[in-house]
């Protein structure tokens, strides 16, 4: 499988402060989740796939082309929705989506006919001929959906997209991310501050913190393969359990009141865990059992 | 992604050329300028002026308006290089108005509304964009100044014949150069104001104070310094230098031609200089 985004020490100054440090790896999958705090350097890095940024060491490359030497080809290749506010506002819907696809390069006659099939796919359809000025958050955010994929991208680098959604219209741009994702005509990256909607489409998660990558997992593989928790409250003498579970093969970490989060090994049952509260004559007032969500996946990378 | 699939798929179709794809957003900006009746009055006043001296010259060749005006000389008013130095006057300060109501909308709204993002994203430069723009500024401006010059000339030449252009084929050389520098420094000027002001009427407003303003502040330099050098912060006086002397006429000005040339150039570059550092797909919050 061709790989969709190679970085090789790929580093980003803005003046003196370093903001991306010598990123290295590689992408594959179908949807990448691009996740991390606030400043972490997820849309610095977008921006500089998209040859906005210049690059002060190392480089990239997007779908086999070189961010530095292919800046055209990359572009050419690449559809993007922003996260923020990108519109003109005095213009109908139709006629922008219809710019931005000839700017892509394509024919006048078919920039609009693909416009309109854009729109129509984003459910704008009714409202197309409307100026974008007069469009609700929702709608903007579709408008921006369907000028980023007007021209047929083969990567679909989406910022945000669900910003500012209410419930129905999140639901709504998650599905056609996903129709998207299984059309297997384009790869995606998806840059969200919510872990859900990563969850919900994403098959690989790149984690930055500080301009560095903290974790690059295959969320498939991290599911079939992750670890699972207990969640235990109990009340009574609890003095040693943590030792008693831990000669079990648990890790346990110690809450406040009696509460207990514990990582339990593979063939632990939770029969074992009733056996050592009836020997203590301990009450178990919650029991939670549960799998690794990327919550705690990424929650931990941001520990490390 | 026919319509009654309601799918994504892919474009296979075409792609067209490079080079050209500058001319889509001169097309898309002349299809909202042309939605303003305004400017649509504001155009046909500019033209004016050249269809009354199209009509002058025309009438200047009819021996029945001569005979009806008893007129006895060689010519009714000479087509030469002063002549043509008013028309660039006349018509480069109505170039200057219509520049400050038409441009202001031009870059300005990309930016506000964050759209700039989304033409740099497809295999469009910044060059490209500001070559789009400029180049509908330039057409629109040289609709109202080299244009209808330009016609006059050739007007005037089909109706005193080949010795007439023989003589004078340096003043349509002269005209057409003189005029497109200024449409240019109009068209740098005007874009450069329009993206670093966001306000559409601050932006016409600042465009009008740069080269009238300019004015009244050049003289008061001169009079304050006992210098002429104050006029070289007037850009009109410094295309007035400029047109006298393409269009070999003596307008009374001291102001040496390189200045004026030099002027031309950094302020050419400092709109160059500006539009670069506005004119990009991201934005670094300090």
């Amino acid at each position: 499988m061709q790989p969709v985004i190679e970085l090789s020490g790929l580093s980003v100054r803005f003046g003196k402060r370093p903001i991306l440090k010598g990123l290295t790896t590689t992408l594959s999958a179908r949807t990448i989740g691009l996740l991390g705090p606030n400043g972490a350097g997820k849309s610095t890095l977008i921006q500089t796939l998209l040859g906005f940024c210049p690059v002060s060491g190392g480089t990239a490359r997007v779908l086999g082309h070189d961010i530095r030497r292919d800046k055209s080809s990359v572009r050419a290749i690449v559809g993007y929705m922003p996260e923020n506010d990108a519109l003109i506002a005095n213009m109908s819907a139709v006629s922008f989506v219809r710019m931005m696809g000839e700017l892509s390069g394509l024919p006048s006659s078919a920039a609009l006919e693909r416009a309109h099939e854009a729109l129509f796919y984003v459910g704008l359809g009714e409202a197309r001929y409307r100026a974008l000025g007069t469009y609700s958050l929702g709608m903007r955010q579709l408008a921006k959906l369907a000028q980023a994929i007007v021209h047929g991208p083969r990567l679909l680098i989406l910022d945000e997209p669900t910003n500012g959604l209410d419930p129905p219209a999140r639901r709504r741009m998650i599905r056609l991310i996903r129709e998207m994702r299984d059309s297997g005509c384009v790869h995606l990256v998806l840059c969200s501050h919510l872990l859900r909607d990563v969850e919900e489409t994403c098959q690989e998660v790149l984690i930055l913190k500080d301009g560095q990558i903290v974790h690059h997992c295959d969320l498939e593989k991290e599911h079939q393969a992750n670890r699972r928790f207990v969640d235990l409250e109990a009340v009574g003498n609890t003095q040693g359990l943590v030792e008693e579970l831990a000669a079990l093969g648990c890790e346990c970490t110690p809450g406040s009141s009696g509460r207990f989060h514990m990582t339990v090994p593979d063939g632990f049952e939770l029969r074992q865990l009733y056996g050592i509260a009836a020997r203590r004559d301990l009450q178990l007032r919650r029991v939670s059992y549960r799998r690794d969500t990327l919550e705690d996946i990424f929650l931990k990378a941001m520990e490390n | 992604m026919a319509v009654y699939k309601r799918n994504y798929a892919p474009y296979s179709g075409r792609l067209t050329s490079r080079w050209p794809r500058f001319f889509i957003l001169t097309r898309y900006s002349y299809a909202r300028l042309f939605q303003s009746r305004f400017l649509m009055l504001l155009i046909s006043l500019c033209l004016v002026y050249p269809l009354g001296c199209i009509a002058f010259v025309y009438l200047s060749h009819n021996a029945s308006f001569l005979r009806l005006i008893n007129f006895r000389g060689t010519e009714l008013l000479s087509i030469d290089g002063r002549f043509f130095y008013t028309f660039c006057v006349v018509q480069g300060n109505l170039a200057c108005l219509l520049t400050a109501f038409t441009a202001p909308a031009l870059v300005s709204p990309d930016i506000v509304n964050g759209g700039m993002q989304l033409y740099l994203c497809r295999p469009f430069s910044r060059a490209e964009y500001v070559l789009g723009k400029l180049t509908g500024l330039f057409l629109l401006l040289s609709l109202v100044t080299w244009v209808p010059g330009l016609l006059i000339f050739v007007i005037k030449s089909s109706l005193a014949g080949w010795g007439f252009v023989r003589a004078m084929d340096w003043l349509a050389g002269g005209l057409l150069l003189g005029l497109v520098i200024w449409v240019l420094l109009l068209s740098l000027t005007a874009l450069a104001v329009s993206a670093w002001v966001k306000w559409k009427n601050a932006a016409g407003a600042l465009l009008l104070g740069i080269y009238y303003i300019g004015a009244g502040f050049g003289t008061a330099v001169n009079a304050v310094f006992h210098t002429n050098l104050g006029s070289l912060i007037n850009l009109n006086h410094v295309m007035y230098v400029v047109w006298a002397d393409l269009l070999r006429y003596d307008n009374g000005s001291e102001t040496p031609l390189r200045h004026a040339c030099v002027v031309l150039v950094l302020a050419s570059a400092l709109c160059l200089w500006l539009l670069s550092r506005r004119v990009r797909g991201f934005e670094v919050v300090k």
